[in-house]
């Protein structure tokens, strides 16, 4: 579904992207962990093609980020880091836009706001402004907004950031929900979330891809216990 | 369809602030009851109701600036610009949804600007709706003015630049608040630069009837207002393409 060939994001005299070559399975939910700064968003912003790369080239249900940007936006969906809702919108109203944002009938839109309520259980605060809801909440709506294209990859930056442990676990669920149906891109940095929700996991520094593997298989080159002391190993040595 | 749900969307963030509420539509209206009310007391001829409804509807139409300017910029500072970056919506739909979504809001107040000035007196004549309509390009001015603002500046600075500067020049380049030939030099030729007068003369020649009058303002007007449009899509395609 994804094939990502030397994907390179230069600032000035800093490489947030280093060369980065990748390869994800249709339906496969792969985590890109590291800690701040590792380029972890700039590799999600150039795959949602909102970021030019210096470098290289990506291609999502075949289709190029850098010549087929309309194609790529038509089968992507983002939910970014910092909860990208409009504020003074209803749940139902925000859900609405994006189904209008992607050319949806008004009946498609009344039906398609209904299902994403359902799916994501929605239904009690549809007519809440998303200004006024929790976080977690908040996030729940990001995703289900980020569902409603014909959505086969969607990004997850930093999904659980800021939540309390009850929000974070209920959005899990919701991540766990869609396993399977959709590939997923998720970038985090803890470790329990990439353990607990990925199949695969990419561990990041400066940039540069450091490791990739499932969490056994990356707890198991490293000689370690666990995927905290195999992700501090690594990053520490700099190199897999 | 695309623009249309991104424009609605701008519109009801607009109209649900409570702040835009009262500097759009209501702030207006108390500078003309207030000023109607001294003019009744100590009648000075700049403030009679023919020539001062015009200037404070342009003057309420200064607030725009500052609406789309916040609106742009916030959207920026946010991830929800981002979000919608990487939907199908096209620059096209980003611009004429943020500039179409303001002109209804500078209708309406324009609208009820004229509105409240019949009851103090203003007479009732076509010339209100030939008036309501030179709107058009004064709005798209201080629209396009708040979207090139916005697309360069944060909330913080776009609120202090479209709030504070463009609103004091609007007021003190516009003759609305005093007769720039009584200034006269220096400070007339600046203010003549600017589209502000122009805007003023032009609804006030049209109020009054005289056409002819205001097509100078007219064309001056509008040149202003394409220019910064130009400007401003220029700059927000720059600011998507980063």
């Amino acid at each position: 579904m994804i094939q990502i060939k030397g994907l390179t994001k230069n600032y000035k005299d800093v490489c947030a992207v280093d060369h980065l070559d990748l390869s994800i399975q249709e339906g496969e939910l792969f985590a890109l962990l590291g800690v701040n700064g590792a380029g972890k968003t700039s590799a999600i912003r150039m795959l949602s093609c909102i970021l030019k790369p210096s470098q290289g080239d990506a291609m999502i249900g075949g289709f190029s980020i850098l010549r087929e940007k309309e194609k790529v936006k038509q089968i992507i969906g983002v939910s970014p880091q910092e909860t990208a809702v409009a504020m003074n919108l209803t749940v139902r109203e925000n859900l609405g836009l994006i189904c209008g944002v992607y050319g949806f009938s008004r009946d498609q839109a009344m039906n398609k706001v209904r299902e994403m309520a359902e799916r994501f259980s929605l239904e009690s605060i549809l007519d809440k402004k998303a200004g006024k809801l929790s976080g977690g909440w908040q996030r729940r709506l990001s995703i289900a907004m980020a569902l409603i294209g014909n959505t086969k990859v969607l990004f997850l930056d930093e999904p659980t950031l800021g939540l309390d442990v009850i929000a974070r676990s209920e959005l899990w669920d919701v991540i766990r929900s869609l396993k399977g149906k959709i590939t997923i891109i998720l970038t985090t940095h803890y470790m329990e979330e990439a353990n607990a929700l990925s199949d695969r996991i990419g561990i990041m520094k400066n940039g540069r891809m450091l490791a990739i593997g499932t969490a056994d298989e990356i707890i198991k080159s490293t000689g370690k216990e666990t995927l905290e002391e195999a992700f501090i190993a690594i990053q520490k040595e700099g190199k897999a | 369809m695309r623009m249309k749900a991104f424009s609605v969307r701008c519109l009801k963030e607009i109209v649900r602030d409570p702040l835009n509420l009262f500097f759009g539509l209501a702030f207006p209206l108390i500078l003309l009851c207030l000023l109607s009310a001294i003019q009744a007391n100590i009648p000075v001829n700049l403030f009679e109701i023919e020539r001062l409804a015009p200037g404070i509807t342009v003057f309420g139409l200064s607030f725009m600036t500052l609406f789309s300017a916040t609106l742009v910029a916030r959207d920026r500072e946010t991830s929800f610009m981002d979000r919608l970056f990487t939907t199908p919506l096209t620059a096209f739909d980003f611009i004429s949804g943020y500039i179409l979504s303001l002109f209804p809001v500078a209708l309406l107040q324009g609208v009820i600007s004229y509105l409240a000035a019949l009851a103090f007196g203003l007479k009732l004549s076509v010339n209100i709706l030939f008036a309501l309509i030179a709107l058009f390009p004064i709005a798209l001015f201080f629209i396009s003015l708040g979207l090139l603002l916005g697309s360069v500046l944060t909330v913080k600075q776009a609120g202090g630049v479209a709030g504070a500067l463009v609103t004091n020049l609007s007021a003190w380049l516009s003759g609305i608040w005093f007769d720039l030939e009584l200034v006269g030099g220096t400070f007339q030729k600046i203010a003549d630069l600017f589209p502000f007068v122009h805007a003023v003369n032009m609804e006030r020649a049209i109020i009054n009837g005289s056409f002819q009058i205001s097509s100078g303002d007219i064309f001056y007007v509008t040149a202003w207002a394409i220019a910064v449009f130009l400007i401003a899509v220029l700059l927000f395609v720059r600011q998507m393409r980063k």
